[in-house]
Formats: C-alpha cells, structure tokens, sequence
C-alpha cells in the first residue's frame, strides 16, 4: 500500500481546485454536489474554500447515487444507500459534481442521471481529488486534484477526517495473478 | 437479510435498523418532483391479494413502481379460492411469467411460508390470517423514530383486539425486538393466552396504562367478531377501551396516536382524536410507502434468485 496524498496535499488540491471554479465558472449560479458518501464532505471543503476567495456562500448539497447504479441485482447484497440532500433547485444553475475518485465513470453517469432527475441544470461539471484512469465512457474530469497512473486491479481510497480520521489518499497494488481481491465482491 | 420477509422473527435488531435507515432515504424521494428511480427496473413484483385490502395493495403499488419494477396485481376477488392446490397452480403460474416477488395476502395463516417452497422469487407477507404483518409493524416502527427520536424503551400500548391482530403480533415482536415496553390492553377474551411469552405486559385498564405512554396504539375493532361474543356489545367496547377526548388528556405531553387502518370512528377512537395533532395516522401511511420501497429494495437489489438455481445466494 503506498500513499498518495497527504493531508497537505489534499488541502492544497482543494485550495487550488476552489480557484479554477472561481475563474472558470459563472459565479452568480454555481452550486456544489458531493456524491456521497466522500465526495459530500469534499463538496463542504469546497465551498469553505470558495467562500474565502469570493466572500460569498456557494450552496452545497450531497448527492446519493445507489438508486441509478448499473450494477444493482450484480452483487450479493444490495448496495448500502446514502441521504441525498439538496436543499435548492439545481434547475439553470451551474452544477459541479464533486467525487473522490474517478475511475470507470460509472458513477459519474449515474450521477447525472440522478442529478437530471431533480431538475434540469444549466451545466453539469465535474471536479474529483484522483483521477486514476480507465475510463469505461466517454466522461472526464473538469477539475483534477491529481492524476495517479494505476492498473486496473488497484485499489485507490481517499480518506477525510469527518469519516476516517485523517485526510489523504493511498493506493493498494493488485495481488499479482490468482483470485486477488478485486475478484471477490 | 434473509430470502423472504414471512415474520418479524425472521429479521434481527440490526436488520430491522437497516430497512429503517434505507426507508430514510427513500422518504427523500418522496418528496422529490420526479418520485421515481431506476434501481429495480425489469424486475417483476406481483401482489397476489386473496384479502381485500386498499392501503396495503396500494402502498406496495406506489411502492414497486417508484423503484421503476413492474407490477402485476393479482386480486381474488370473490375467494372461492381455496389454499392448498389452487394456490400452488398460481403460484408456479406467476413463477413461469418470471416475477421476481410475490407480496401476498392470504386469509391463512402460512400462505407465505407454503408459497416458499414453491417460488424461487423473493416472497413478502402482507398480511397472513391471524399470524403476521410485518410490513406493518416496520412502518409503524418508522414512524415512531421518526416521531420520537429512537425505539429503545419506548412504553407502547396496544390496546384492543389482539387476538385475532396479526398487526398487534408483529408490532409486539418488533418492538421487543428493538428494546420497547409493550403493553398489551383489552377484554380477557381478546388477550392471548400466551401473550407473557411475547416479552409483554398485560392489562385490562385502559385509564390505568394511558399516563404512562410514549404511543397508544389502537387496533380495528373487527365488529364482526362481536357475533361470535368475544364482547358485549361495540357500544360497551366504546365505553371501556375506546380512545375519546377525556382519555386523551391521560396521555403524557408529546406522546403519539397511532391506527393501523381502517378506523372505525366512534369505536376504538373518537372521530375528533383521530384528527388531533398528535395522531400520526396519515404518516404512517406515507412512511408504508418509503419502507416498503425499503424492503423490495433490499431484498431485490442482490442477487437475483427468480431463474437462478437457488443455492448461489450469499
């Protein structure tokens, strides 16, 4: 298992990913949603570090994706679910997708399914903390934290204080050959 | 979770957490424009209902097509159907057609359990002649932590006839399940005998139990039970166990009214009481739908059995 991101790094990805969406983005219609359940609280990082470059409140909600999953009925016990909670209309605003990891872009589909389900947003963006990669469709990232090359077997988790004690990233090789653990769920 | 949902016994304490915080977020749902998510499209849920029933068909309705699964509703009207052949030839009938689930309500106390044996789908008890309800008792135990904030020694009573109420034997199961003080109230005839083992208490008094409650639960007063002189008269009920305005004001500040439906008003309560604040009735009707949605969700959301052959479940 080897580290990614420490704490620092992650709060420096933060800081600086906060100012691309002050520069690139509408300010007067931007809202943040988080797809839970880590992608919420980096959503709430967000939006402290956006209001301390414009002096303003960016509503911020947090999105639960299980419903809109492709793989429902594929795993032994259906997915554990999250609380979706957006308390605004995301209808004609600018909606930035926060997520801690970016790999098939399944989740990000499911997201805009969901997301298109409550309203009818301007714009759809996407900001992660990694992108790792391997892409299953044609979706990508708007804002990047860090790119970390992987193989496909890897397990890449992102870690924040509110759930796990500690900020940072690590990525866990997959075992060579055999059954390895990406095989068991 | 298990396979099927036959009785609140066939769910543990963290099970029964599990449906009412996957509840949670489907409650969310409902409120939504859109009331409606893709989690269980193509699959197949039947209600075959050999009793009639409004809120409970109707909920697991709403239910199964706010989770995008198709619903076929199968109702017996005049039950000339009897159990035993003609329900398993309907039963291997909805099972060539591919339903995923079969929510059944039968007059027979374990049609549902008979039916497992028989389906390879998942089988949900809505209602099986005296024995269980327990979609009921999970709504209901929704509802009271939605209201009151936990379960844990929550003081509940269930006050009428308990005898013939599979919603009064599951809500008790569950509830001590979870940690509540159930209090079992009404005439001797209508008190099981076995009732202690349930974990419960008992009692005859009405007046006497009231000032101690966190949820007065009243149960439908089955007036056709009255012929067969398990009591008096419904006038003499009334009188005794009935919930009206002065019994009301026995009941502790912010302590709940619950019924299970249909009331019958002017009998087990007081037409002007069912409509009072802290009567929650309408939720818990609202909240059926979201643990409804719960449970098809749970149990659907693995694995499919229905085409399988049984054994590869996890």
């Amino acid at each position: 298992m080897s580290r990614i991101l420490e704490a620092d790094d992650v709060r420096r990805a933060l800081t600086r990913i906060a100012h691309e969406i002050v520069e690139r983005e509408d300010q007067s219609d931007v809202v943040l949603v988080g797809i839970a359940d880590r992608g919420d609280h980096l959503a709430l990082r967000l939006a402290g570090e956006i209001r301390g470059i414009v002096g303003r409140d960016v509503p911020v909600g947090a999105l639960d994706i299980t419903f809109y999953r492709d793989d429902i009925g594929l795993s032994a016990e259906a997915p554990e679910v999250h609380e979706t909670r957006i308390p605004f209309d995301v209808s004609g605003r600018t909606v930035v997708l926060v997520d801690d990891v970016l790999f098939t872009g399944r989740t990000v589909r499911a997201a805009m399914d969901a997301l298109t389900d409550l309203g009818r947003p301007s714009r759809i963006r996407l900001a992660v903390l990694v992108d790792r990669g391997h892409r299953e469709l044609p979706i990508r990232a708007d804002f990047v934290g860090k790119n970390v090359p992987t193989r496909r077997g890897d397990d890449v988790r992102v870690m924040v204080t509110e759930l796990d004690g500690e900020d940072g990233a690590v990525v866990s090789e997959a075992e060579p050959a055999t059954a390895g653990r990406g095989g068991a769920a | 979770m298990r396979e099927h949902l036959l009785s609140m016994h066939d769910l543990s304490a963290e099970d029964v957490l599990r449906i009412l915080d996957t509840a949670e977020s489907f409650r969310e749902v409902g409120t939504r424009v859109i009331k409606k998510v893709p989690a269980l499209r193509g699959r197949t849920v039947v209600n075959l209902f050999y009793e009639n029933s409004t809120r409970t068909r109707i909920s697991f309705e709403v239910a199964a097509k706010r989770l995008s699964a198709d619903v076929i509703n199968f109702a017996s009207g005049a039950s000339s159907v009897s159990k035993g052949e003609s329900l398993k030839d309907t039963a291997l009938t909805l099972q060539a057609m591919g339903a995923d689930a079969i929510v059944i309500r039968h007059a027979s106390s374990g049609s549902p359990h008979q039916l497992t044996r028989w389906v390879r789908g998942h089988v949900l008890n809505a209602g099986d002649g005296t024995h269980e309800h327990p979609t009921q008792a999970l709504l209901d135990l929704y509802t009271m932590r939605e209201r009151l904030g936990r379960l844990e020694g929550l003081r509940v009573a269930v006050v009428g006839d308990v005898l013939h109420s599979r919603v009064a034997r599951s809500l008790s199961f569950g509830l001590v399940k979870m940690g509540a003080d159930v209090t079992l109230v009404g005439p001797a005839t209508l008190i099981p005998p076995d009732a202690p083992a349930w974990g419960v208490e008992v009692s005859h008094d009405v007046d006497a139990v009231l000032p101690k409650l966190d949820v007065c639960y009243l149960l439908r007063v089955q007036t056709e039970r009255q012929r067969l002189e398990y009591f008096p008269s419904v006038r003499e009920y009334s009188r005794l166990f009935g919930l009206n305005r002065a019994r009301v004001t026995l009941l502790p500040e912010g302590s709940l009214i619950m019924h299970p439906g249909p009331m019958n008003r002017g009998v087990e309560i007081d037409s002007d009481v069912a409509d009072l604040p802290q009567s929650v009735i309408e939720d818990q009707v609202t909240n059926g739908i979201a643990v409804r949605m719960a449970l098809l969700y749970l149990l659907l959301g693995g694995r499919s059995a229905a085409g399988e052959e049984g054994e590869g479940r996890g």
